[in-house]
């Protein structure tokens, strides 16, 4: 085993790289060229020397506080700071010099005088800067007596006043204040990079210590939200990762790709052995440009969680208990089941839905399972319950199923849209790089029901916030698109130019009608018409206008026709087709793109290819040897109909849960109850697995090589830094399970799939696993035309050619409030856990969120006599649950908010059968509920957790 | 499926159509129903219409003439 050849230079180059005019400068007699405004320091470590530093750290700009960096230029007097200095034409640098020697050792010196000496025994031996540069400099004595210092517990018989204990509050991470040297590179990470601003330097000189917000609070009570972006930045072992204090430091390291979020960061993999040790952010990611959340940095103890499942099982009835056996028996056992159901019901009767977690390699073999091993186009993916109106609304205006740009975009964006979604949370690093654009002058509007963090937190505000009733997307875009025409504020060119004249007109035509005007919809939206107004005149002028969205905008009835409205904003304001601009679909799971380019869809063969269309359905034929079916097949709503009418009976679900994660869970355990086959292939014993026949133990993402793709089209290496502790990678399963089919497939890496993926569609046509790993990652389409990927899509001319507009009309849902359920309910998710949890709450992620609460405005509680941390009853028409409340006015009257992560809260017991008109998305974000007082737990609630607990029992071995 | 829910997404799908402006409404619904619903639910419409479509929209029952009905 060696460390992977990381494709990137990772060197600390001291202060963060610049653009500009070059200039060239002389260093220790080398010449070097660098951009205008960059330090002297990093030019010096372009050069290939090193300056001694404490301070300065390449993801913050300089402070020039240490003095380590002196150096000498001609020309100047004293001895500047190289972290400070920009360089100049012609200048001449001495790194080294007797002066400058000096000057470093008595820095030095006066460190170490107040640190502790116990360098063996710190968790940081080996991996800290100030031991690197007490060497660098030739640090060879300290002159000073012992006298006050922070590090003795006690001095002279006594508690001593400036020492503090360690503050352990953080399940990740420990802060020892004995250790620091207050470079403030913490505080400045927190700020620069991570934009949460939680933490401060307290006192001045001798006595300043960085402190976790306001004198008393820890780090866990503090505003601190876990990324690690400040243990990340010190230099020394003040701030370090818990699992490097009881593991120890890592000896090989190897890159991958997180597999929470559909940011898609890039992480090294720091290794002891086969043991993680910690998941560092990698700086030549470059969806994360070396930044992370609490989730990839921390959150990946699941891995070896004692609930892990390594063995397969079966079951002939789910009220039985699972009885553990062989790979072998369980494969057979599966495919006798699922060739009998088929032999008596037909083809059509069983189905595969893929994983938006697993790799693309994995769900291209599931969906290929379906359909050249079960002959039918059965198969889905939980993409489906979140972003499959993206695809549609998309695909029918822009002619591709995207996001149009890179997130390095966000640097060149002057005004953003974000709707639907709250990126703090749910894309955290994401967020982080739109906050410091915001910080740095961009303008925010946002268009969500709920005062979502980014409306105003530390250092950020927007500049408008349209807190809509859900349920009214269309009706606010198409209000926008209403002011910008009638106000003359469209890009004429623009639309002359790149689209579609005829599609132009028409929606001109529909648009123009005053029953648009923001003053008509007002009453219906809940939006002040001048607010609406001042938006949109901010967006149409404003300079480059982006648009990100992400749930809240297509789990809707109108899903499809929001985002169809938000595509024909961006080609009204003429923001598509250059850096700064775009529209952006923020991807829930890691590889939802990816399973969606996969071909997960049931009427889409990979590449978004339709399944009627004879000539793609030819390509796979002949490299798989079987003829596909050209009919659409079942989605997953539709599977669990069918399953309830009788035709539908088996089913192979890959690491997905679709009785947490599903809307209107009664219906969804009505449907896997009803059929004779449900395998379950996941990491734990999910809820979904209550209901299965045979449960195949699956692999996590460290355990396997691969690609994940994100939400920017960037197809990321994940890289098996492990073994699979149950034996096979996902891949292998689906391999063995087809092939006890009589499928005969002989696949012996990943690297083989990816090639069939290359060979059969023409987007990834120039992908491979040599192209990754020379490029670290690249962006789809790969092919002749642009064979390193493509950043930006529709730079020239849109996929479909012209731009279409797309005439919006606002239809209500069906979903509507009364004196039954006169609120309006909506769900989301919150930052420490993942959507359904499974992994999040077997890690100390836990501490953050425990149980999902219901938000509710103080008014809606006052009337129902609803206090703070109560128990509730939230009811709709669909069924109820208990949950405790939270009053807050994030939430406006009216609307009340939850999450789904825990399986007690079952908040999809509440959801309803509704869904987006075009794609069967359902509508999370819209149900009319009730809340009431209550004293515990529903029936359902206590019937699932008797159930659930029965159908989980594991027959002892004997 | 319900009848109910199957009445109520295809007539979500022609509250759709409807609001497109030129003709061809209701080709263009059958279109959407033959690339999206599987025969099982098409025949079920089929089935619906053939006993007397109680519940859809007129622009739904406009558009049999253009559904592929799947082969048994
Ligand atoms: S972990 Fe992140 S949020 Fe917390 S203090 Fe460090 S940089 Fe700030
Ligand atoms: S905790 Fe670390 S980064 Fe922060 S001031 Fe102390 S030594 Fe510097
Ligand atoms: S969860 Fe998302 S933002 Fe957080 S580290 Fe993973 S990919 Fe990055
Ligand atoms: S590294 Fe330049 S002053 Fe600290």
């Amino acid at each position: 085993m060696k460390d992977f050849i990381i494709p990137w230079d990772e060197t600390d180059k001291g202060t963060p790289a610049k653009t500009g005019a070059p200039v060239t400068l002389t260093i220790d007699g080398f010449a070097v060229t660098v951009p205008e405004g960059t330090s002297v320091m990093r030019a010096a470590s372009e050069a290939g020397i090193q300056v001694p530093k404490l301070c300065a750290t390449d993801s913050i700009e300089a402070f020039g506080s240490c003095r380590l960096c002196v150096v000498e230029i001609e020309g100047r007097r004293g001895t500047p700071s190289s972290c400070t200095t920009p360089v100049a034409d012609g200048m001449v640098v001495h790194t080294q010099s007797e002066r400058v020697r000096r000057i470093r050792r008595g820095v030095m010196e006066l460190y170490i005088s107040d640190h502790p000496l116990d360098c063996l025994t710190c968790a940081a031996n080996g991996d800290c800067e100030l031991q690197d540069m007490a060497g660098v400099v030739g640090l060879r004595d300290v002159r000073y007596a012992p006298g006050e210092n922070h590090f003795d517990v006690r001095q002279n018989g006594e508690a001593n006043p400036r020492y503090t204990p360690k503050d352990e509050s953080n399940p990740y991470f420990a802060y020892d204040p004995s250790k620091c040297i207050v470079c403030s590179r913490c505080v400045r990470a927190c700020e620069e990079v991570q934009g949460t601003f939680a933490l401060t330097i307290e006192g001045r000189g001798f006595d300043s210590r960085v402190s976790p917000g306001a004198g008393f609070d820890d780090f866990l009570s503090s505003d601190c939200v876990s990324c690690g972006a400040c243990v990340q930045a010190c230099p020394t072992g003040t701030l370090q990762e818990k699992s490097v204090i009881e593991l120890g430091t890592p000896t090989r390291s190897v890159v991958t790709t997180c597999a929470y979020c559909g940011v898609g960061c890039s992480f090294r993999a720091e290794m002891n052995g086969d043991t993680l040790v910690r998941m560092v952010p990698a700086k030549g990611g470059k969806a994360n440009r070396g930044h992370s959340c609490v989730k990839g940095r921390f959150a990946w103890g699941y891995a070896n969680h004692r609930d892990r499942i390594l063995n397969p099982m079966i079951r002939d009835h789910v009220d039985e208990p699972w009885r553990e056996v062989s790979w072998d028996e369980a494969l057979s056992f599966a495919a006798r089941r699922l060739s009998a159901i088929q032999a008596e019901h037909g083809r059509r009767s069983i189905g595969v839905i893929t994983s938006s977690r697993c790799t693309n390699e994995e769900t291209f073999l599931v969906q290929k399972l379906a359909r050249a091993v079960f002959m039918n186009n059965n198969t889905d993916t939980c993409a489906r319950v979140c972003h499959s109106p993206t695809g549609y609304g998309l695909g029918q205006t822009f002619g591709t199923s995207a996001g149009t740009q890179d997130f390095d975009s966000v640097e060149q964006t002057d005004v953003v849209i974000v709707m639907g979604a709250n990126p703090t949370d749910a894309h955290p690093v994401f967020a982080s790089r739109l906050k410091k654009r915001l910080r740095a002058g961009a303008k925010l509007i946002v268009i969500d029901p709920r005062k979502i963090d980014l409306v105003k937190s530390n250092h950020i505000e927007a500049a408008h916030h349209l807190a809509l009733r859900p349920g009214t997307n269309v009706a606010v875009v198409s209000a926008l698109a209403h002011v910008i025409v009638t106000e003359g504020l469209a890009d004429e060119a623009f639309i002359a130019e790149r689209c579609d004249d005829e599609s132009f007109a028409d929606y001109v035509a529909f648009i123009r009608d005053p029953r648009h005007s923001p003053e008509a919809v007002e009453a219906l939206t809940g939006v002040p018409a001048q607010e609406l107004r001042a938006a949109a005149r901010t967006f149409a002028t404003g300079g480059n206008g982006a648009i990100y969205y992400g749930l809240g905008v297509t789990e809707h009835s109108q899903g499809s026709t929001t985002v169809m409205g938000i595509a024909n904003l961006a080609m009204l304001t003429g923001n598509i087709g250059r850096p700064g601009v775009g529209v952006n679909p923020l991807r829930g799971q890691n590889n939802v793109q990816g399973s969606c380019d996969m071909g997960s869809f049931p009427h889409e063969l990979p590449g978004y290819r339709h399944v009627k269309n004879g000539d793609v359905r030819e390509i796979f034929e002949r490299h798989w040897g079987v003829e596909i079916d050209p009919e659409p097949g079942l989605r997953i709503t539709n599977m669990l109909d069918a399953a309830v009418d009788g035709s539908f009976r088996g089913i192979y679900i890959q690491g997905e849960d679709i009785l947490q994660s599903d809307p209107d869970t009664r219906h969804v355990a009505a449907g896997l109850a009803a059929m004779d086959c449900v395998i379950v292939h996941d990491l734990f014993l999910n809820e979904t697995a209550n209901y299965a026949h045979v449960f195949l133990p699956g692999s996590t993402f460290l355990e396997k090589d691969g690609t994940f793709t994100n939400a920017e089209r960037r197809i990321n290496m994940v890289r098996e830094v492990m073994k699979p502790k149950n034996g096979y990678a996902d891949w292998e399963v689906t391999q063995a399970l087809a092939n006890a089919m009589g499928a005969g497939w002989h696949y012996s890496h990943p690297r083989e799939i990816m090639a069939e993926i290359a060979a059969t569609t023409p987007s990834f046509a120039g992908v491979s696993y040599e192209l990754l790993d020379r490029m670290g990652s690249v962006q789809w389409p790969v092919n002749e035309e642009h064979p390193e990927g493509t950043p930006m899509m529709h730079v020239d001319g849109f996929v479909r050619g012209k731009g279409r507009f797309i005439v919006t009309e606002y239809v209500a849902t069906d979903e509507r409030t009364g004196p039954r359920f006169p609120l309006l309910l909506t769900t989301g998710r919150i930052l420490s856990q993942y959507n359904v949890g499974a992994q999040t709450r077997r890690t100390d992620n836990v501490v953050w969120h425990d149980e999902d609460v219901l938000e509710i405005h103080p008014h809606d509680a006052e009337q129902r006599g609803v206090t703070d941390g109560a128990w509730v009853r939230l009811a709709s028409r669909a069924g109820e649950t208990t949950l405790r409340a939270k009053l807050t006015e994030r939430v406006s009257p009216g609307v009340v908010y939850t999450t789904f992560h825990h399986p007690e809260t079952q908040a999809n017991v509440i959801t309803t059968d509704y869904s987006d008109w075009a794609t069967n998305c359902p509508e999370y974000k819209v149900t009319a509920v009730q809340v009431a007082c209550s004293n515990g737990p529903s029936d359902w609630q206590e019937d699932y957790a008797a159930h659930a607990a029965k159908a989980r029992r594991i027959e002892a071995a004997e | 499926m319900s009848p109910d829910k199957m009445v109520h997404m295809a007539n979500q799908i022609a509250a759709f159509f409807k609001t497109q402006p030129g003709g061809g409404q209701a080709e263009k619904l059958a279109a959407h129903l033959n690339d999206f619903w599987e025969p099982r639910m098409r025949a079920q419409l089929i089935a619906h219409v053939a006993g007397g479509g109680a519940g859809l929209d007129a622009l739904v029952l406009d558009a049999m003439d253009h559904l592929n009905a799947p082969a048994a």
